[in-house]
């Protein structure tokens, strides 16, 4: 949380710039002329230790936009702390569908597993009844934290610290000395529990995909995915599934770095070389995607090729790693299709927080958990069917070496990452650049190029305030 | 200590060491040769223990698939540059039993960075299954159950 005085910033308003114009370099003039509208920086008022109010120039100047068109960036998007504190209330806490849990890791009633939307903790619950639930793990008295464990069964969600306790829906249900005992006042007559019990979040569902929401007009779940998410979500749950485990990497980068990468088959053959070096890489791999009418999320599939090694493609950008390799160990790459539709790899990216893959018979959602604006988690939950027998149940662990933090395919996308974050400490107004595939290309069609990236910002753009 | 002769802990002890000191002086290519042809190495986050079979995130289970592991860190995978210093303790026999033995250890590994810096990377328990092959002591199964289960950025090197 940033100091309270400056805190102020955070609102358009509508103080004058005060940074000379004459003394800065030409890049910080172009910014400075773009957000100049409406949306000049903020005096901040500090108190000096004598007491003196002073005003001084602004330490959070308004926040640069995207470009219209979403193909130039700040990278002070990706830096600010008071840019990530606003994409808490704008984004997170926004009309939008976060992603928390799947239900195949609650089955019973009373399970829970703690999870985060934005950088807020949360409880996903379901009640004896079977109802699903989400509350803020911040005790209503005092603001504990609840529940501390990741997951488990519990009847009720007790803070160790007044033994205040909850129920598997978030209501409190107890509280001690509530009447007072000798020597203790307890409260008033007309405390009323019901006033008391944890932050609860609205939860929906689709196909045990589970999503919460802290903002009361969000659209309901269906439409807000919308047709082409929902078909890829009913295409990977058509089945009951079964978690296997789960993978975490930390990494220092910006949250929204993770989002674009999920969004651009530009880098792909690129940056991750496994599949070319081994000669895994064909050239009647077909692509198609789509996204929601308000090109929010995105979803594409590769298909064509079969599972099997064969010879080697020279396609353009890939030179460096084709080679005369071939895998040792074969066994690795030994499964059988999931589906019957050809698809090897499907990457789903639902805004903000999800990503859920099939890479090949790898099944899992990937939970993008901000916590700083250079700073975030990904939480892998890697999953099969139940009706998976023992040889299938190890072809997936085995293959689990494809992807997570050690992939052999995905190893490189955090180390892009950090990449980048290292490198955009200064210069904020300066911008990334996203043309490739052209500007005018039609998102549907566009599944080379950077358009999905485009369309991300500008949706995130829009709900920031930033057009 | 189990019925260990000193001078099998002191080979287990050996080949715990060298294992840490080839991987830290990047001999990435020996590194399948402590192992068994069909051995087993795996790192598993610990907190995917409660669930069985344990979802690992780095999985071969023959030297040939170690050797291709190699191969895509030589020729293919991107990854931080970093030194790795890896530093095996409580090494201590559990069972032995026809020329096997079940050993558990206590690994650090520290990562440092081009600019000198170095952090933690790593702590956790290896659970291995050592034979003695004719005098030559080799990894049957090696696995890293990481504590620190939330990997900072990426897993390139073996643990």
């Amino acid at each position: 949380m940033l100091p309270s005085p400056w805190a102020a910033n955070f609102a358009a308003s509508a103080g004058p710039c005060l940074w000379k114009q004459q003394s800065r370099p030409d890049f910080l003039r172009k910014a400075a002329s773009r957000c100049a509208a409406g949306k000049a920086a903020g005096l901040a008022l500090l108190i000096n230790a004598a007491g003196n109010r002073a005003k001084v120039m602004s330490m959070f100047p308004a926040i640069a936009s995207p470009s219209r068109d979403g193909s130039r960036v700040p990278f002070e998007l990706f830096t600010r702390a008071d840019v990530f504190s606003r994409e808490q209330e704008m984004i997170f806490r926004g009309p939008v569908w976060n992603y928390v849990a799947l239900e195949a890791e609650l089955p019973e009633p009373c399970d829970f597993k703690t999870s985060f939307v934005g950088d807020t903790p949360i409880v996903v619950s379901r009640a004896e009844d079977g109802s699903l639930h989400a509350f803020v793990n911040r005790c209503a008295h005092r603001g504990a934290t609840v529940q501390r464990q990741a997951c488990g069964n519990a009847r009720q969600h007790r803070c160790v610290y007044h033994q205040w306790a909850y129920n598997a829906r978030g209501e409190l249900v107890g509280v001690p000395y509530r009447r007072g005992v000798p020597g203790m006042g307890g409260y008033a007559a007309d405390f009323d529990p019901k006033a008391h019990g944890l932050a609860r979040l609205r939860v929906a569902s689709h196909k045990g995909v589970i999503f919460a929401s802290f903002s009361p007009d969000t659209a309901p779940l269906k439409d807000y995915l919308d047709e082409p998410l929902i078909a890829a979500l009913d295409r990977l749950f058509s089945r009951p599934v079964k978690v296997l485990g789960h993978m975490r990497q930390r990494v220092r980068g910006n949250w929204k770095l993770y989002s674009e990468n999920t969004r651009d088959p530009y880098h792909a053959a690129l940056l991750h070389g496994f599949h070319a070096t081994f000669g895994l890489y064909r050239t009647n791999q077909k692509r198609k995607g789509g996204s929601d009418r308000a090109r929010a999320h995105s979803t594409g599939v590769t298909f064509g090729d079969d599972w099997r090694q064969a010879s080697q493609s020279g396609n353009i950008g890939q030179d460096k790693f084709v080679t005369n390799y071939s895998l040792a160990d074969p066994s690795l790459l030994e499964g059988r299709p999931d589906f019957n539709d050809g698809v090897t790899v499907s990457i789903t990216s639902i805004f903000p927080c999800l990503v859920v893959q099939q890479i090949m018979n790898t099944l899992a959602t990937r939970h993008i958990r901000p916590k700083a604006a250079d700073e975030f988690e990904l939480y892998w939950t890697y999953f099969g069917y139940q009706d998976d027998d023992e040889r299938m149940t190890a072809c997936r662990l085995k293959q689990a070496n494809l992807v997570g933090p050690a992939g052999l395919i995905s190893m490189e996308d955090s180390e892009a990452i950090e990449l980048i974050q290292r490198a955009i400490v200064r210069d904020g107004r300066e911008d990334s650049f996203l043309e490739f595939g052209g500007l005018h290309a039609d998102l549907d069609q566009d599944r080379q190029g950077e358009a999905t990236i485009r369309a991300f910002w500008r949706y995130y753009a829009g709900l920031m305030g930033l057009t | 200590m189990t019925d260990t002769t000193s001078q099998a802990y002191d080979a287990i002890r050996a080949l715990e060491y060298r294992y840490a000191r080839l991987l830290d002086e990047d001999r990435l290519e020996e590194w399948p040769k402590l192992f068994v042809e069909r051995g087993v190495y795996k790192v598993i986050p610990r907190e995917n223990l409660a669930r069985q079979p344990a979802l690992p995130i780095f999985f071969c289970d023959s030297r040939a698939m170690m050797v291709d592991r190699v191969k895509s860190l030589r020729e293919a995978n991107v990854y931080n540059l970093h030194y790795s210093r890896h530093v095996v303790s409580n090494i201590e026999v559990l069972s032995a039993r026809d020329d096997t033995f079940e050993v558990a250890a206590c690994y650090t590994v520290y990562q440092t960075d081009l600019e000198g810096q170095t952090r933690l990377f790593s702590v956790g328990q290896y659970r291995d299954v050592i034979s003695n092959g004719a005098g030559e002591f080799r990894f049957r199964e090696k696995i890293a159950v990481c504590d620190t289960f939330n990997i900072p950025n990426l897993l390139a090197i073996p643990l």
